[in-house]
């Protein structure tokens, strides 16, 4: 089968590509582009473990060919740091807060946390529950990430705060 | 000394050692998604394999044409058993002492069973190929109920040993029979039950379920034809292990044998056993010479990779009228499946499953396991568990529960009444554990006064009156339970997998500038080694655990040990780390006593230095001991600092916790909504808080998961009809409850610094827990007992069965 | 899980996108937000050669009101996401058991990609979204290589993935007339988890005036291979006071159309049972929202 080109926008680099139209988006993000933070831990779209942002959207890339994505921003867990190169602060509580244990889920973890905090900065417990819902972890019960989560959120509401 | 002089205590804080909530060193690359996974390594010219697997549970294979496959570009080749044959490669030995078919051999036994392995360019190539193989099969009866499995006509499965009387374990009876393990007195237990005053009855189901971690298994194996060295990077939880059984049955030394376990996301037993991928990867690269990559896919993990539990417990409790439980009986069927792939220790065919007299002083009692081949995947793996301990501590708390409804009394009555006593320990069990410390009493009524039980009764008592008044249709269950775990496995005088006593290790330099590399033979998937084994060396050995490195899981750098299940880790490799510690502090003394001009004996060991005794202000810090361990002719010592220890444990350790749980149960959907869960356990000495309390609610976690619907069901004629995560339950965030967590310390007498194990104790303790919530719910209906799962339909089922749906 | 090879094709507007389907044939397939297709095609059930991407097609998209004589209506593009249907806050205020529905379908990734026009259009009977629109009794605009036609919702669905869609034809619009101001609507879902479809859902949407129900329509989600629209059990509520005997006549009704089949969420004994739990709650809940709106209008 004949191979497309393909032009995205991956964590702020041009990228483009040949590209078998059946590959999916998680292969092409892991494969081609060597970003292995997104993981595979499902196939069927259940677990989140390859949780991309794309166009401002949590999206899990095991579950969307390469030319769906074609034109579109991305980005992962390897573009989330600031653009100082520090941590963004949802790497940081998920370390603070002891968020994670053995990381798999965590790359799409935070990514799917950070368009939840954008869409709410300020959710409750049970909002941030709901948000997280397409996120599977096999490993924390979820208590430590959802407090990962609610002190990122404090943190980033005071710092809007003190810069106002 | 002057007043900056740290204090002792000062000194010690900065070491971060035990006791410390030291947040873990593993997380700066996991929250960058630098994590290095098995499938993240990518290798110049690597190919990747992929399995044709069997639709049929029991099928004779009467061809495999591959003609189609290989003709396919991109296709490098296509294994069958008969491939494998010349290298007597076509079975495997499995860590239980039976063997398995590594590619089909004839017939196939279970859904999913690896028959072809197809080697191709990419993934993509591979699943082509995989759909362009032709198998012919002919089906054959099936069988997937373990008691209908020793039926007289029951079909043959293992004809491979259909004539063989004795088995691993002992005698088999039947074709289909693995083997009888038997534990206790049974005319004596058989005695009290038939005088007994109350003798409760039941049978206890623990259904198959599945560890199903995050990642699936998965290796990269990688044959240097030049050099002769076999590297395999995969998902081990036994690297060591793994290399020997690799050297074993492909013939290649053990020193070319390199294993490396990566980052591991998550294993809870599930990557403990060795899989036809593994070997068909090694196969493959040696034919090859290329490297060649296998990771399942979550289906073929939930089929064909290793389930636990699937025993059904047949039990008999005796008491006196008053309560006191006189003899506990126990026959289990336990279903493995298609080939026995139990991984436990090779005395123990049913793992430690004699641990069912629990936390209670039973007088007698009689255990007795029977093995059974079923038309299911092999497996029966310890699911974050020590093995087969949920199983015997599910079986013990149900039936104390059941006794109670017997005796008509409260399950917490009868378990305080019932309970080891604290000036007991250590205690010998009727099953001929010697249980090495505890205090049941203390935790159990701490738990009871935190959740205030008489008053969570009372309040079930009102909201029973107002079910039966009609103002709601729901009930409310209390569950109780407690567990006595038995982790640590194991000395070797008794515990040995494939003949490898389970040791564990540890080696540790000091580098000169005082810090440190240390290497440990169990290996890390979540549970934070990097971060507490630091701790413990950083409190042994005076130097701060941010300048410890810990390294595990690379048979060439590592020591051997058997690695991480079983809760083993802490109470093996972690004591091995505290005695190398202590080799090291030991020539350290020597070193300090030497620059100091005074003998070993006037030196005393002060958190991070040795100082002269009776004068503080004259000592070394270990920094400066490590440089001039380096740097100056010790007379009578060798340069360097340097320590290895393998540590033999002299007992297992017996960690135990009491949990209350607290839930609504919806009597016309089945729904259940968990209010209140409170969980203390008893670890002895605790090395990080903080990790602990995460090991508990990921624990709890999968207990919440087993109890409400985790389950590997089959229909009749063989098919997994939960094969994918829309079926197979794994909680989300919203259906996983909300924890309180607790601790008492009773430290392990025989463990150097006091520690017991805890990353399993949360799911052994849990799923009882809420099983006798659900139980509880309906009590004051008459019920006794339902099996798990207890998801929605099969709750519905019990209130129906109780005439609640009017 | 790897998908069978295909040739991807991304058109810009519905008329390309028809002809592109006349062009193919039944090799090809379209695809909207991928979340029913893509696994299918990854565990090799569905294996398209051609694969017509739909999200360039701005006609596609986006939800408008129209207040026309005889009752006005919404219009939902057929590439319209879960996600977005619950952010619209002008479909929340004319249709409000949308976002309640769409809050209980699948999770929040899903919702982001998954599109109104591809639930309803594909016929799984697990699906949300076509009880709800045989409740709403909306239509589906189907354009194809003979133009444009409608169907009722109602009359869309055949058997399970069998639908009264064409071969050739794109389902591009759904077309809700708008409810009664005021009226009462409620989802009741079952499931055994986020992101599971229904054991057992209802959709019920009424009026109340002076006590009595006015007008009332009840669907039910995965009880039989089609969503179930019970007219009877609507029938029965309609001109009710809604009490006992009229819930319990609904109940009967709608019970007497479904026929769940038995699988991992439960015997069919069991989901006959839940199927009429759900109605019931869904009634009640229903009836309840209607009354306070009613109140609210009259105070």
């Amino acid at each position: 089968m004949a191979k497309m080109h393909v032009k995205m926008t991956v964590n702020g680099k041009a990228v483009e590509a040949l590209a078998e139209p059946r590959t999916l988006l998680i292969h092409f993000l892991r494969e081609e582009l060597n970003l292995t933070g997104p993981h595979i831990g499902c196939d069927t779209s259940h677990c989140g473990a390859c949780t991309v942002d794309l166009d401002g959207k949590s999206v899990k890339s095991c579950t969307l060919f390469v030319g769906q994505a074609n034109g579109a921003e991305i980005t992962t867990i390897e573009g989330i740091a600031n653009a100082d190169g520090s941590l963004h602060v949802l790497q940081e509580m998920f370390r603070e807060h002891h968020g994670l244990q053995c990381g798999f889920c965590t790359p799409g973890m935070i990514v799917r946390a950070r368009r939840l905090l954008a869409e709410n900065p300020d959710p409750t417990e049970a909002e941030v529950r709901f948000g997280i819902s397409g996120n599977l972890c096999r490993c924390t019960g979820y208590q430590n990430i959802v407090k990962a989560i609610l002190a990122a959120a404090a943190t980033l509401n005071a710092e809007k705060e003190a810069a106002q | 000394m002057n007043d900056q002089t740290p204090t002792a205590t000062e000194r010690a804080e900065k070491l971060q050692g035990l006791g410390c909530a030291r947040k873990r060193v593993e997380d700066a690359r996991f929250t960058q998604g630098k994590g290095n996974y098995v499938d993240d390594i990518k290798m110049p010219g690597m190919l990747f394999g992929d399995f044709v697997r069997s639709p049929y549970a029991h099928a004779r294979v009467i061809s495999v044409d591959k003609e189609a496959a290989l003709a396919l570009p991109g296709v490098v080749a296509v294994l069958t058993a008969a491939d494998l044959e010349p290298l007597n490669l076509h079975w495997m030995p499995t860590l239980a002492g039976d063997k398995q078919m590594v590619l089909a051999v004839g017939k196939v036994l279970f859904q999913g069973q690896e028959v072809a392995f197809v080697v191709a360019e990419d993934r993509y190539i591979a699943a082509d190929a995989v759909e362009l193989v032709e198998v012919e099969y002919e089906e054959l009866p099936v069988v997937v109920d373990p008691f209908k499995a020793l039926d007289p006509d029951a079909p043959v499965l293992r004809e491979d040993i259909a004539d063989q009387k004795e088995g691993a374990h002992g005698p088999r009876r039947h074709p289909n029979h693995i083997f009888t393990w038997e534990q206790g007195d049974e005319a004596a237990t058989n005695a009290v039950l038939a005088g007994a005053d109350v003798v409760a009855e039941a049978m206890i189901q623990y259904h198959r379920c599945h560890p199903c971690p995050l990642e699936t298994c998965g290796c990269v194996a990688s044959m240097d034809k030049i050099n002769g060295k076999l590297t395999v990077w995969g998902t081990f939880q036994a690297p060591h292990a793994v290399r020997t059984i690799a050297s074993l049955i492909s013939g290649i030394a053990e020193h070319n044998i390199r294993i490396v376990s990566p980052d591991i996301g998550g294993g809870f037993g599930n990557k403990v056993g060795v899989y036809p991928g593994y070997i068909c990867s090694i196969v493959a690269s040696i034919v090859t010479g290329v490297p060649v990559k296998w990771v399942e896919d979550r289906i073929e993990n939930l089929t064909a990779t290793a389930f636990a539990r699937d025993y059904w417990m047949q039990g008999k409790i005796a008491a006196t009228r008053d309560g006191k439980i006189t003899a506990l009986w126990c026959h289990t069927t336990a279903d493995h499946g298609g080939f026995d792939a139990c991984a436990d220790p090779t005395k123990f065919p049913a793992g430690f499953m004699n641990i069912c007299t629990g936390s209670y002083d039973i007088p007698v009692a009689w255990l007795s396991v029977d093995g059974v081949y079923t038309n299911k995947a092999p497996g029966g793996v310890a699911y974050r568990c020590s093995f087969r301990v949920t199983e015997a501590s599910y079986f013990i708390e149900r039936m104390i529960d059941i006794l109670a409804i017997k005796l008509d009394m409260d399950p917490v009555e009868l378990r305080l009444k019932n309970f080891i006593r604290a000036d007991q320990f250590p205690y010998h069990s009727a099953l001929g554990w010697e249980y090495d410390s505890g205090d049941y009493h203390t935790a159990m009524e701490k738990v009871l006064k935190a959740v205030d039980y008489d008053g969570l009764r009372r309040e079930q008592a009102e909201r029973l009156a107002a079910f039966k008044r009609g103002e709601t249709r729901k009930l409310m269950g209390i569950g109780v339970s407690h567990f006595t775990e038995i982790v640590g496995a194991g000395p070797v005088k008794n515990c040995d997998i494939l003949g490898l006593g389970m040791f564990d290790s540890c080696a540790i330099r000091i580098h000169p500038t005082g810090s440190v590399t240390a290497r440990l033979g169990t290996i890390s998937q979540g549970q934070g080694h990097a971060t507490t084994f630091a701790q413990i060396l950083a409190s042994e050995i005076g130097i701060p655990a941010d300048s410890i490195t810990v390294e595990e899981g690379d048979t060439d750098t590592a020591p051997y040990g058997l690695g991480t299940y079983g809760s083993r880790s802490t109470p093996v490799a972690g004591a091995a780390a505290a005695m190398a510690g202590r080799k090291i502090r030991a020539k350290a003394q020597m070193i300090a006593a030497w620059m100091l001009e005074v003998h070993d004996d006037d030196l005393e060991w002060d958190v991070d230095r040795f100082a002269v005794k009776g004068a503080p202000e004259r000592f070394k810090t270990m920094t400066e001991i490590a440089f001039a361990a380096y740097n100056q002719a010790v007379p009578g010592l060798e340069p360097g600092l340097e320590a290895v220890s393998y540590y033999d444990p002299p007992n297992m350790t017996y960690p135990f916790g009491a949990y209350v749980s607290v839930l609504d149960i919806d009597v016309d959907t089945g729904e259940v909504e968990i209010r209140r869960f409170y969980a203390l356990d008893d670890c002895g000495t605790r090395i990080n808080p903080m990790i602990i309390e995460g090991q508990v609610h990921g624990g709890l976690t999968e207990a919440v998961a087993i109890v409400l619907g985790q389950e590997i069901a089959y229909d009749e004629d063989g098919n997994v009809t939960t094969g994918t995560l829309m079926d197979f339950f794994l909680p989300t965030a919203v259906e996983a409850p909300h924890y309180e967590t607790d601790h008492t310390t009773t430290p392990s007498p025989h463990h150097p610094i006091g520690a017991k194990g805890v990353g399993e104790s949360p799911n052994v303790g849990g799923v009882s827990c809420l099983s006798n919530a659900v139980n509880d719910a309906f009590r004051a209906f008459g019920h006794v007992h339902a099996q798990m799962p207890h998801d929605h339909w099969r709750i519905w089922k019990i209130a129906e069965g109780l005439g609640l749906h009017g | 899980m790897i998908p069978a090879p295909f040739e991807y094709h991304r058109p810009a507007s519905l008329a390309e996108a028809t002809g592109l389907l006349a062009e193919l044939g039944e090799d090809a397939h379209v695809l909207a937000g991928g979340h029913s297709l893509i696994p299918m095609m990854k565990l090799r059930l569905a294996a398209p050669e051609h694969l017509i991407d739909l999200q360039d097609i701005a006609e596609l998209k986006g939800i408008a009101r129209t207040d026309g004589e005889g009752g006005g209506e919404i219009v939902i593009g057929a590439m319209t996401t879960q996600h977005e249907l619950i952010a619209s806050d002008e479909l929340a205020r004319a249709v409000p058991l949308i976002r309640e529905a769409a809050l209980q379908i699948a999770d929040p990734q899903v919702r982001y990609l998954g599109t109104i026009g591809g639930n309803v259009a594909n016929g799984d009977p697990g699906n949300d979204m076509p009880g709800l629109m045989q409740c709403l009794d909306a239509a589906f605009e189907l354009d194809g290589p003979n133009g444009r036609r409608r169907v009722a919702a109602r009359e869309f669905y055949r058997s399970a993935y069998v639908t009264a869609r064409e071969d050739g034809e794109i389902l591009s619009r759904i077309r809700i007339p708008l409810p009664a101001p005021g009226h009462g609507f409620a989802y009741e879902k079952l499931k055994r988890k986020i992101g599971d479809y229904a054991t057992a859902a209802a959709a019920v949407l009424l009026t109340v005036s002076g006590g009595r129900c006015g007008s009332a329509s009840v669907a039910l989600t995965n009880l039989a291979d089609t969503p179930v629209f019970a007219a009877d059990a609507g029938a029965a509520l309609a001109g009710s006071d809604l009490g006992a005997a009229a819930v319990d006549a609904a109940v009967a009704a709608a019970l007497a159309a479904i026929d769940p089949a038995a699988d991992n969420r439960g015997p069919v004994a069991f989901k006959q049972h839940v199927a009429g739990v759900m109605l019931r709650r869904a009634i009640a809940r229903a009836t309840e929202r209607a009354t306070e709106r009613a109140a609210e209008q009259t105070v």
